[in-house]
């Protein structure tokens, strides 16, 4: 018998069962107010998690907002012969912008961007177009400039033709942009907090006196979780509530899927975090790695614009991408009214990197 | 279980080694630690104190050696024993967002049996700050928080690494109080230490440390005995002048002399024939004093005697 027996506190093998205790004195409930107390305490934080997605969104909408179609500045050449014609063929055209320009400054104009489409004549009531291929705008005006010209010289359409125009929300840039920085913040948000919240408290050696105590580990990691679950409230209440009630972005598809993708985003996200916070023992070190983590995706996952973009060689690695999968995903649902079914395999690539980064963190996990 | 065949220990380790690649921290240390005792171990920076009450705690693996806590071994029993442990680490930062309060609830709600949170702030006279954030505490407050985080638990055994270290005398004391107060519990205590006059007014026992290992073991009156003074003088002479030790160590009473930077030090029995013999020793040789003093013997005189180095050279 070694026991210390006459210690003056209870003995361990005989300890009367735990008095009832209030749920806020379970550890887990505690942990997790940690978490809110020291995020809500830190006005940066909060800035970069909800000021900065709506102040964003509220410059792009500006930005991006809808003008009565854009008219594209095309120059023509004075002083050849044909110029005036050309001239009075295209003023007044819907969708053109005419300057006239002698050669030198017009060709300073078509380099600089300031006029899309270079209208040169050359006698004979012939023309030429000077104009980057590589720009839409450039090849619209050209056409748009062509036809006008055409039907100046007395082209006649063979095929009529009538328009009815519309604009619809959910095609804008911005309706394209709001779930994108959903997808976004989502992500930023859980792995900056996890992973500054643990290398932090590990570098102040924080995280060496927590497991002193009897403490659960797999509480103290969950209780970041948790309180991410709170902001997530937060943050969509935030950004979907500007997208939908100010700048009218639509939610086609339905709302609860809406935020179940949400939820699956963030865990994975969550485990992204902890897998980056689970060795680094500065805190920048961590946000080194975090940098290297979300850069990639910033870029390629479609947050500013569509992936589509990048070479198809590429794509399906992109499309592997946790905030590519949630960006997708969110845009089906939202923009174009998908349901469960057509949104599957973004759902299963975020459950693929939620059960793979998880077990991973905790396995690399340092308590110190 | 007759105390006298064994006596129970609430703290018991043998043969402990840790190494850090080619420095032996610590290296082949024993320890037994009664219940209801304040332990000391006391040793300059460096001599593998931290170290060992590191292992103690459960909180690194040692290389070799057994520790047995409270009876129990933290391979099998580490949640069991958690709850009847209580630690300030040397250098813990608690969260500067939350409030006293905010951080004891935090830490009372990790046990199963604790102590309440108003109580705890009572013992570390924390009351006026309850509210404040961590980030507006003194050193000395953030130090008996930390200690209060300690004793949340209700710990059978409490382990404080160099609890007053960098402290203000007003705040040290305030410390030992609280320590005090634990031990009048009957609770055990190990402490580390590099003032001797912390371990000398605190501990009941004091295992003296150096290079991984215990040089001395006892209570602070035995180590101060085991010098053989009962005075230590110390002196200096004008003018840059030396004597040698040989001289010294024949003047009448004087059981020990070393020099260091100028200042000699004997240790004497009766130093009222010591001194009178030491002054006319001077003399006759022709040496002024520049300073002299006399003071009773103290755990830093017995490191001294031991490793022939101060405590704060390290």
């Amino acid at each position: 018998m070694t026991d210390v027996t006459h210690a003056p506190s209870r003995g361990m093998a005989a300890s009367p069962p735990p008095a009832p205790r209030g749920w806020r004195d379970r550890s887990i409930v505690q942990l997790t107010l940690v978490r809110l107390r020291e995020f809500f305490r830190e006005p940066e934080a909060v800035f970069w998690t909800f000021g900065f997605p709506i102040v964003l969104a509220g410059g792009l909408a500006v930005a991006f907002r809808n003008k009565p179609a854009e008219a594209v500045p095309i120059g023509v050449v004075t002083g050849v012969a044909g110029s005036d014609r050309a001239v009075n063929s295209l003023k007044g055209t819907a969708g053109l912008v005419v300057d006239v320009l002698s050669l030198d400054s017009a060709e300073r104009a078509l380099r600089t961007g300031a006029i899309a489409v270079l209208v040169v004549p050359k006698g004979d009531g012939a023309v030429e177009y000077r104009f980057d291929k590589e720009r839409a705008e450039a090849r619209t005006a050209r056409l748009i400039a062509d036809q006008a010209l055409q039907h100046g010289a007395g082209t006649v359409d063979a095929v009529k033709s009538t328009e009815l125009t519309l604009t619809e929300p959910g095609s804008r840039y911005i309706d394209f942009f709001i779930p994108g920085l959903l997808g976004m913040n989502l992500m930023g948000s859980s792995v900056w907090s996890i992973a500054f919240g643990v290398v932090n408290a590990r570098s102040k050696k924080l995280l060496k006196r927590l497991t002193a105590t009897p403490m659960s580990r797999a509480e103290y990691l969950l209780s970041f979780v948790l309180a991410r679950l709170m902001f997530l409230a937060f943050e969509m209440a935030a950004i979907l509530g500007l997208g939908v009630f100010v700048l009218g972005v639509p939610i086609r598809g339905s709302f609860a899927l809406v935020v179940g993708i949400a939820l699956l985003a963030s865990f994975a996200f969550s485990g992204i975090g902890l897998l980056v916070a689970s060795r680094a023992k500065t805190v920048e070190a961590a946000s080194g790695l975090a940098n290297l983590v979300l850069f990639p995706m910033w870029i390629f996952s479609g947050v500013f614009f569509a992936s589509t973009r990048f070479p198809d060689v590429i794509r399906p690695v992109i499309k592997a991408l946790p905030l590519t999968a949630t960006n997708d995903a969110l845009r089906a649902v939202m923009l174009q009214g998908a349901g469960l079914g057509a949104v599957w395999s973004q759902l299963a690539i975020l459950t693929v990197w939620l059960v793979v980064a998880f077990p991973l963190a905790l396995r690399l996990f340092r308590w110190r | 279980m007759s105390p006298v065949a064994s006596p129970p220990r609430a703290l018991e380790v043998r043969g402990l080694v840790k190494r850090y690649g080619s420095v032996t921290a610590v290296d082949g240390l024993d320890l037994e630690i009664f219940p209801g005792e304040c332990f000391g171990l006391l040793g300059p920076n460096g001599a593998g104190k931290t170290t060992t009450i590191e292992i103690c705690e459960g909180l690194t693996p040692p290389d070799a050696g057994e520790v047995t806590v409270l009876g129990r071994r933290w391979d099998r029993e580490e949640r069991a024993l958690r709850e009847r442990l209580g630690i300030a680490l040397q250098e813990t930062q608690l969260s500067d967002k939350l409030s006293v309060e905010e951080t004891l609830e935090l830490f009372r709600s990790f046990y199963s049996e604790p102590r309440s949170v108003d109580e705890v702030i009572d013992l570390v006279s924390l009351g006026e700050k309850r509210t404040a954030r961590v980030v507006q505490l003194s050193g000395g407050q953030k130090q008996r928080l930390a200690v209060a985080c300690a004793l949340v638990g209700n710990p059978e055994l409490l382990f404080l690494d160099e609890p007053t270290t960098g402290l203000d005398p007003q705040s040290r004391r305030q410390l030992w109080e609280m320590i005090e107060q634990f031990k009048a519990t009957g609770r055990t205590v190990l402490l580390t230490t590099h003032y001797m006059d912390e371990a000398e007014r605190l501990a009941d026992r004091v295992a003296i440390v150096d290079h991984g290992k215990v040089i001395a073991l006892g209570t602070p009156q035995q180590l101060i005995a085991s010098l053989g003074a009962e005075h230590v003088v110390a002196f200096s002479l004008a003018h840059d002048a030396s004597v040698s030790l040989e001289t010294l160590r024949a003047v009448e009473g004087v059981r020990s002399a070393r020099v260091d930077a100028g200042t000699y030090e004997l240790a004497v029995t009766a130093v009222h024939h010591a001194l009178p013999a030491l002054l006319g020793t001077l003399e006759r040789s022709g040496l002024a004093l520049a300073a002299l003093s006399t003071h009773s013997p103290t755990l830093e005189d017995v490191f001294v005697s031991l490793t022939g180095r101060a405590l704060r050279e390290g």
